[in-house]
């Protein structure tokens, strides 16, 4: 299929998605729930830190370890598991995902057209949220000395796997039914808990790092809090690593995913093509 | 002619839950439909026309056999079909209620890569077609069940496919609607070339009026596949005629008549009612004689038309509704 279609899928996908987030409400009272969202969000988890450690100065690399990793982590959240949720959200509650899978477009394309509306608002409550850090709670990251470079790549090779991610659980989203979700939430909990989010994997018992040094999200995370805060490379446990080594694991396990994602995605098709999943509605 | 629809001993069974045995939905199915046909699959609830529908729409597999649309195998080759048809199915509340109507058939005609001008001259047109211009800026949400199953059959034709299947598009509608719409459907197939429409319904009348060919589907088999003209000669009872006549002597007389298999006679006032149950039409010219020659005089005649629902009884052994 040529690139033409696919952009056109991804477009049109982007448009409904974009629709589906915003329209729920006056863009005024969007603009406010998207900012004070991610900010709430945050603040469990800076409460959690100030309750254990009583002030951000006690240690600040260690609080910046763990709110830059929990702002970045909203990515996970909302992107990730906004792209399997459109297959619940579709077959059951419009009712559109037979007439959207007869289409001639590429159904990961689709989702991850799907996605695009999750990442630009993501992407907005990250940046308020570091902003509010930075600002508010005195999170010591001088967005001078940021390495630009390192961010971008990062963040575009991170997204990149966060997709293909959610695409693999779309796929296993094609075969459960909505209240079948569990394997979402469990999959949120080993990301949450392995990949060095809100503390770094030197935390792991021995067998948890082995698991966190297999998900690319661990490594994603890690570049992104050196290009932003290099002082946190003392305590990730990956010090050992350069960041060009990090990038190239990243990548590895990236391609790894992908391949394991489009594997799960043909059979889960064939699967839901074979047992009359499409249309399948849940009866409550 | 090439055929739109091909299906060689085609099965469908689901797994029933635990214990119950698997139900059967298609069971050996032959089936073909010809391109440029408007065909009807008719049967009762449960007969299996949509799950028929949704194979050949490449939404299941069939569990054995093999089905070609428009050429190519549904199982292997579903990105060749999906290009060139559409699905619609009746009675269900489908559709993305957060845009406007035009917003969702915009929507998909992209999906299907319709040039933009031709997209929106066929939306403007469909919507016209099918009395729904006013409401084309309005909330899916906020339209009626009828005119959001309008709106989907608007969807169906406005990637111009060449091959559309039709779920009971008419489910539920008033006569109004339901009318536009077969109007619409066969005007579809007719007025162009290579267009093939496959409609099911539990209607007798939408499957007599409407289409080319009908199958007969129940339980999962198809007892029946023709014109509806030609089903109901299958089945086709003696020729029935009703005459009304003036009062004549010995009635009976019409029994010696060779060709007739029976009649009944029933006097009112001056009137006479005969039922005349006959080998063939032409016995009745001897027939109209005999009454002459006794002084009697033919006021009206009817012949009774056997109807589909009839090869329908005959077939199923049960009515349709
Ligand atoms: N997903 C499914 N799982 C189990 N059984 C199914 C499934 N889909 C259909 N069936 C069974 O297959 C048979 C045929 O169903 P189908 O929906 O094709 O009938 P239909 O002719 O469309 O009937 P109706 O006129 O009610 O729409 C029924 O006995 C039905 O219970
Ligand atoms: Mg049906």
């Amino acid at each position: 299929m040529a690139v033409n279609e696919h952009l056109r899928t991804i477009r049109w996908a982007a448009w409904l998605g974009w629709q589906m987030e915003s329209n729920w409400t006056s863009p005024f009272l969007f603009i406010i729930y998207s900012i004070i969202k991610p900010i709430m969000a945050t603040l469990i988890v800076v409460f959690m830190y100030l309750i254990i450690l009583k002030s951000v100065n006690a240690d600040p690399v260690l609080f910046s370890y763990m709110f830059i990793g929990n702002a970045f982590y909203m990515y996970v959240a909302q992107v990730l598991f906004g792209i399997s949720w459109v297959v619940h959200e579709d077959r059951e509650h419009y009712q559109t995902l037979k007439q959207i899978y007869i289409a001639p477009i590429n159904f990961p394309v689709y989702l991850v057209g799907r996605g695009i509306s999750k990442i630009i608002i993501t992407t907005a409550s990250v940046i308020v949220t570091l902003a509010f850090g930075i600002l508010v709670l005195g999170l010591p990251v001088n967005i001078w000395k940021i390495d630009w470079p390192l961010l971008i790549v990062a963040m575009v090779l991170g997204l990149f796997c966060i997709c293909t991610i959610g695409i693999a659980l779309a796929g296993i989203s094609l075969l459960t039914a909505r209240h079948g979700t569990g394997i979402n939430e469990g999959v949120a909990g080993v990301f949450y808990l392995f990949c060095g989010v809100i503390f770094p994997i030197t935390f792991l018992p021995s067998w948890g790092q082995s698991i966190a040094f297999f998900i690319p999200i661990t490594y994603w995370l890690e570049l992104l809090r050196r290009s932003m805060m290099p002082e946190t490379i003392s305590i990730s446990g990956l010090a050992n690593y350069s960041a060009q080594e990090m990038m190239v694991l990243l990548l590895v396990s990236i391609l790894l995913f992908l391949f394991f994602s489009l594997i799960i995605l043909k059979y889960a098709d064939f699967l839901a093509r074979k047992k009359g999943k499409l249309d399948m509605t849940t009866a409550y | 002619m090439n055929n739109a629809v091909e299906c060689r001993s085609l099965t469908r069974s689901f797994k029933g839950n635990a214990k119950q045995q698997a139900i059967i939905a298609l069971d050996n199915i032959d089936l073909d439909v010809r391109e440029g046909e408007l065909f009807g699959l008719l049967g009762p609830n449960g007969a299996g026309k949509t799950t028929l529908i949704k194979i050949l729409a490449t939404l299941l597999l069939p569990s054995s056999g093999k089905v070609t649309v428009l050429g190519y195998d549904v199982e292997r080759e579903a990105h060749k079909i999906r290009p060139r048809i559409n699905m619609v199915s009746g009675g269900e509340f489908s559709g993305y209620g957060l845009l406007t109507v035009r917003e969702n058939l915009w929507m998909f005609s992209q999906f299907y890569g319709i040039p933009t001008r031709i997209a929106k001259q066929r939306i403007d047109e469909l919507l016209h077609d099918f009395e729904l211009a006013d409401k084309a800026d309005a909330k899916v949400r906020t339209i009626s069940t009828g005119q959001r199953q309008r709106m989907n059959v608007v969807r169906g034709f406005v990637t111009d496919p060449d091959l559309i299947f039709l779920d009971e598009p008419t489910l539920g509608l008033d006569v109004n609607s339901s009318r536009t719409i077969r109007d619409y459907i066969r005007r579809w197939v007719r007025e162009q070339n290579g267009k093939t429409a496959l409609i099911t319904t539990h209607y007798m009348m939408e499957a007599e009026e409407l289409c080319d060919r009908v199958a007969i589907i129940d339980r999962g088999r198809i007892l029946a596949c023709d014109s509806p003209c030609n089903l109901k000669k299958q089945v086709q009872r003696d020729a029935v005629f009703t005459l009304e006549t003036t009062q004549f002597a010995d009635l009976d007389s019409i029994g010696h008549i060779s060709g007739v298999k029976g009649y009944t006679g029933e006097t009112n006032g001056e009137r006479q009612k005969i039922r005349i149950v006959a080998e063939e039409e032409s016995v009745l010219a001897e027939v109209i004689q005999v009454i002459a020659g006794k002084g009697g005089k033919v006021i009206s005649l009817t012949k009774v038309e056997s109807t589909l629902e009839d090869v329908f009884l005959q077939l199923v052994g049960r009515g349709l509704i």
